[in-house]
C-alpha cells in the first residue's frame, strides 16, 4: 500500500481533523512514565518514549469494565435481571502504539474471539479501533521482538505504520481502515516507500536481545512442568503481579458484582495468575497454592500451553516490559532458554 | 452478537434441604422466558454458572436430566459468599443461570456398553442427571451399576430416588455409608473403594466407569478399577476448579492447555495423565 509523507507541522492539524471522526488514544507522560490514555481535545500524543509502562491493551480491554447493570429494588419490574449498559463503540484511533503492542492484539484475539464463544466487549472495542503504529527507530536493550514473531517495524495488527524521519513522518497505510484514517486526517502527499525499508533494516540490526523458541512445541508438557529449574526461577519472585499487568498479551480477568444501595454493576477487572486467590477453591484447596506453581503457570502458559493450543508461536511479542519492570529481575528470555533447551534425560540422576 | 456472559433470568421454584448437616440444598429453577429453556438444551455432565445478582456467580453441575422438562435443578454445597447467600434465598426469588457450560459424559461412546457409576459425598449431582437420563433411555445401554457412598445415611443425596432405584431390576444399586448406628440400615457399610472391589463388575474391555468424588476416594478407587481391567480411556472423571467466565476466556481454571470449564469438566483418566495435576 502507499506511503504518505506527513510534515510535522501538519501533524497537530491532522490529528485535530481526526478527532472529529475518532476518539483518540495515545501515549501521554504522567510524571516520568508514559501510558495510553484517551486524549483530551487538542492534546497531542507524546512520542518521546521507548515504550509505555503499561501496554496499549487497555484501549480495547480496560483494567475495569462494566459488563452489566442491575437493580436490586423489588419494586422495579426487571429487578435482579442483568442488563447490558450503553457503551461507546464509536470509531477510535490508537495513535503511537508500538508494533509489538499491536501484534499482541492478534495473539489475544485468539482468546476472546473463538469459534464457540465471542467476547462481545473485547470484539466490539477491537473492531471499533484503528491502530496507528509508531515504528521503533531505536529499540531498547530489553526488546527481543525480532525473535518473538514481531519486530520494530512489524506491520501485522496495525492499520498504519508511522516512522519518524526527522522533520517529517512517513506513514504506510496497511489496511483500508488505515487508508481511511490517513484520508480523514488530510494527509495525502505520497512518498517513496524505500526509505521505510532502509529504516526498518537499521532498526532490526540494533536488536541484540533474542530468545530461542524452536524446540518448545516438541517438549513433553508434563516433563517441562516437572523440570527442576522452576524452584530456582521462582525463588526471588514476590508474586507482585507487575509482569502480568504490564504485559500486552496477558488477558486474565476476574468478575465481581459491586452494589451501591439498590443498584449495582457486574464488572470485570484484570486479574493475575501470580495471586493465590486466582485459583483457590471454595473448600480452601488451591491447585496453584505456592509461588513456584504460579510462576511456572505464567511461563508455561506463554511459552508452552499457548504454543500447543494454537500452533502459532509463543504468547509473547518481545516488548521486554516484564524484564524491565520486574522488581527482582526475573527474565523471560532466560526462562525461555531453559525451557527451549530442557532435556529431562540430562537432569536425571543416573543409577549407580 | 450473543453475549455469553448474560445469565438467563430464572425464578426459584422450590428448595429442598438434602442432608442432615443442612449444608446441601437442592434448588429447582424455572426460566422466566420459556424460550430460554430451549436455548439451555444440555446433556448430563454439563454445568452452569448460577448468578446471584449483586453477589456473583458459582459453577455448579446440573443435577436435573435433559429428559426432565419444565425446570432445571442444582444441588449446592454451602461454602462461600455466593453459595451461602443462595442457601438463604427462597422460592419466588429471581436470579440467573448461564449455560449450559463445558462438555458432558461421552454418551455417544457409551451407547451399547456397560456403565458403572461411582460417586462419593456430594459429587453425585451430575451422576443423578446421568442415571435419570440412562433410565429414560434404558435400551441404549447394557448393564448399569451404581456405587454411591456418603459418610452416613443422612448425608446421602436424593434418598427417595435412591430407594426407588433400589427396587428396580434394570439398575444395580450399591449404596454404602462409611459407618452407621442405624439398626434399620439395609444397604452396605464401607468406603467406596472397598465396595467397588466387592461389587463392581470387571470390565468386559468396553465397560465405562464414571467416577466423581473427593480426591481421597478417587485415589483409592483407581487401583481397584485397574485390577478389574478398566483401562485409562474407559475411566471418566469430572473435575472442579475455580472458575469465573465458564467459557475458557478468563484464564484461571486451566490444567495445562486445557480449560476445565470449556475443554472439560469431563476428562478420561488417559487425558488427565498427560496434563499437569492442577486441580
Amino acid at each position: 500500500m502507499k506511503v504518505i509523507k506527513i510534515d510535522k507541522k501538519d501533524w497537530a492539524g491532522g490529528l485535530g481533523k481526526l478527532s472529529d471522526a475518532y476518539r483518540l488514544f495515545g501515549p501521554v507522560k504522567d510524571k516520568d512514565v508514559s501510558d495510553f490514555k484517551e486524549l483530551a481535545a487538542g492534546e497531542l500524543p507524546d512520542f518521546d518514549f521507548l515504550n509505555t509502562n503499561l501496554s496499549a491493551k487497555s484501549a480495547v480491554f480496560p483494567q475495569n469494565e462494566v459488563m452489566f447493570e442491575y437493580s436490586l429494588d423489588e419494586s422495579q419490574e426487571d429487578h435482579h435481571i442483568m442488563k447490558e449498559p450503553e457503551k461507546d463503540y464509536s470509531p477510535r484511533a490508537v495513535i503511537g502504539i508500538r508494533p509489538c503492542d499491536a501484534a499482541a492484539f492478534l495473539l489475544v484475539k485468539r482468546n476472546f474471539d473463538t469459534p464457540e464463544y465471542k467476547d462481545p466487549y473485547w470484539i466490539r472495542a477491537y473492531e471499533a479501533s484503528t491502530f496507528v503504529g509508531l515504528a521503533c527507530n531505536d529499540p531498547g536493550k530489553t526488546c527481543f521482538c525480532t525473535t518473538a514473531g514481531c519486530g520494530p517495524f512489524h506491520e501485522d495488527g496495525l492499520d498504519v505504520l508511522i516512522a519518524d524521519a526527522g522533520d517529517h513522518f512517513l506513514a504506510k497505510a496497511i489496511t483500508e481502515k488505515g487508508e481511511a484514517l490517513l484520508q480523514a486526517a488530510g494527509w495525502g502527499a505520497e512518498a517513496d516507500g524505500g526509505q521505510i525499508e532502509t529504516m526498518k533494516k537499521a532498526a532490526e540490526a540494533k536488536i541484540s536481545s533474542t530468545v530461542s523458541t524452536d524446540s518448545l512445541k516438541d517438549k513433553v508438557t508434563t516433563e517441562l512442568y516437572d523440570a527442576s529449574f522452576w524452584e530456582d526461577t521462582a525463588f526471588a519472585c514476590l508474586n507482585c503481579g507487575t509482569c502480568t499487568y504490564v504485559c500486552p498479551t496477558c488477558w486474565c480477568f476476574d468478575i465481581q458484582d459491586e452494589n451501591y444501595g439498590k443498584a449495582g454493576i457486574r464488572m470485570r477487572n484484570w486479574d493475575s495468575c501470580m495471586y493465590p486467590l486466582f485459583t483457590i477453591h471454595g473448600s480452601g484447596h488451591n491447585p496453584r497454592g505456592t509461588k513456584t506453581q504460579r510462576v511456572r503457570q505464567r511461563f508455561m502458559h506463554k511459552l508452552k500451553y499457548y504454543v500447543d493450543k494454537y500452533g502459532a508461536g509463543i504468547q509473547c511479542v518481545g516488548c521486554g516490559r516484564c524484564v524491565r519492570l520486574c522488581p527482582v529481575n526475573i527474565d523471560i528470555r532466560e526462562v525461555c532458554e531453559f525451557m527451549n533447551s530442557y532435556d529431562p534425560a540430562a537432569t536425571t540422576c543416573k543409577a549407580a | 452478537m450473543q453475549n455469553p456472559y448474560w445469565p438467563y433470568p430464572v425464578r426459584i421454584d422450590n428448595v429442598i434441604t438434602e442432608t442432615e448437616d443442612k449444608n446441601l440444598k437442592t434448588f429447582k429453577f424455572i426460566f422466566l422466558n420459556p424460550e430460554d429453556e430451549e436455548k439451555f438444551a444440555y446433556k448430563a455432565g454439563q454445568f452452569a454458572e448460577l448468578s446471584i445478582t449483586g453477589k456473583g456467580e458459582i459453577p455448579i453441575g446440573i443435577a436435573s436430566s435433559p429428559t426432565e422438562k419444565g425446570f432445571v435443578m442444582f444441588t449446592v454445597n454451602k461454602v462461600g459468599l455466593v453459595s451461602s447467600f443462595l442457601h438463604a434465598m427462597r422460592p419466588g426469588d429471581i436470579m440467573g443461570i448461564r449455560g449450559p457450560l463445558g462438555n458432558w459424559y461421552p454418551w455417544e461412546k457409551m451407547e451399547g456398553k456397560n456403565v458403572i457409576i461411582i460417586g462419593g459425598g456430594f459429587a453425585f449431582t451430575t451422576l443423578r442427571s446421568s442415571i435419570i437420563y440412562m433410565l429414560a433411555n434404558r435400551s441404549k445401554f447394557k448393564d448399569i451399576h451404581v456405587i454411591y457412598g456418603a459418610r452416613s445415611p443422612g448425608m446421602l443425596l436424593y434418598r427417595d430416588e435412591l430407594a426407588e432405584w433400589e427396587k428396580r431390576d434394570d439398575i444395580n444399586m450399591h449404596i454404602t455409608v462409611d459407618a452407621t448406628d442405624d439398626p434399620d440400615w439395609k444397604y452396605n457399610v464401607g468406603f467406596v473403594p472397598t465396595i467397588t472391589e466387592q461389587k463392581a463388575p470387571p470390565s468386559d474391555g468396553e465397560t465405562y466407569a464414571i467416577i466423581c468424588g473427593p480426591p481421597i476416594m478417587i485415589k483409592f478407587t483407581q487401583p481397584v478399577l485397574d485390577k478389574l481391567g478398566y483401562d485409562n480411556d474407559h475411566i471418566i472423571m469430572s473435575l472442579e476448579n475455580r472458575m469465573k467466565c465458564g467459557i475458557g476466556i478468563c484464564g484461571r481454571c486451566n490444567i495445562g492447555k486445557e480449560f476445565v470449564c470449556k475443554d472439560g469438566p469431563v476428562f478420561t483418566l488417559g487425558e488427565l495423565n498427560t496434563t499437569p495435576k492442577e486441580y
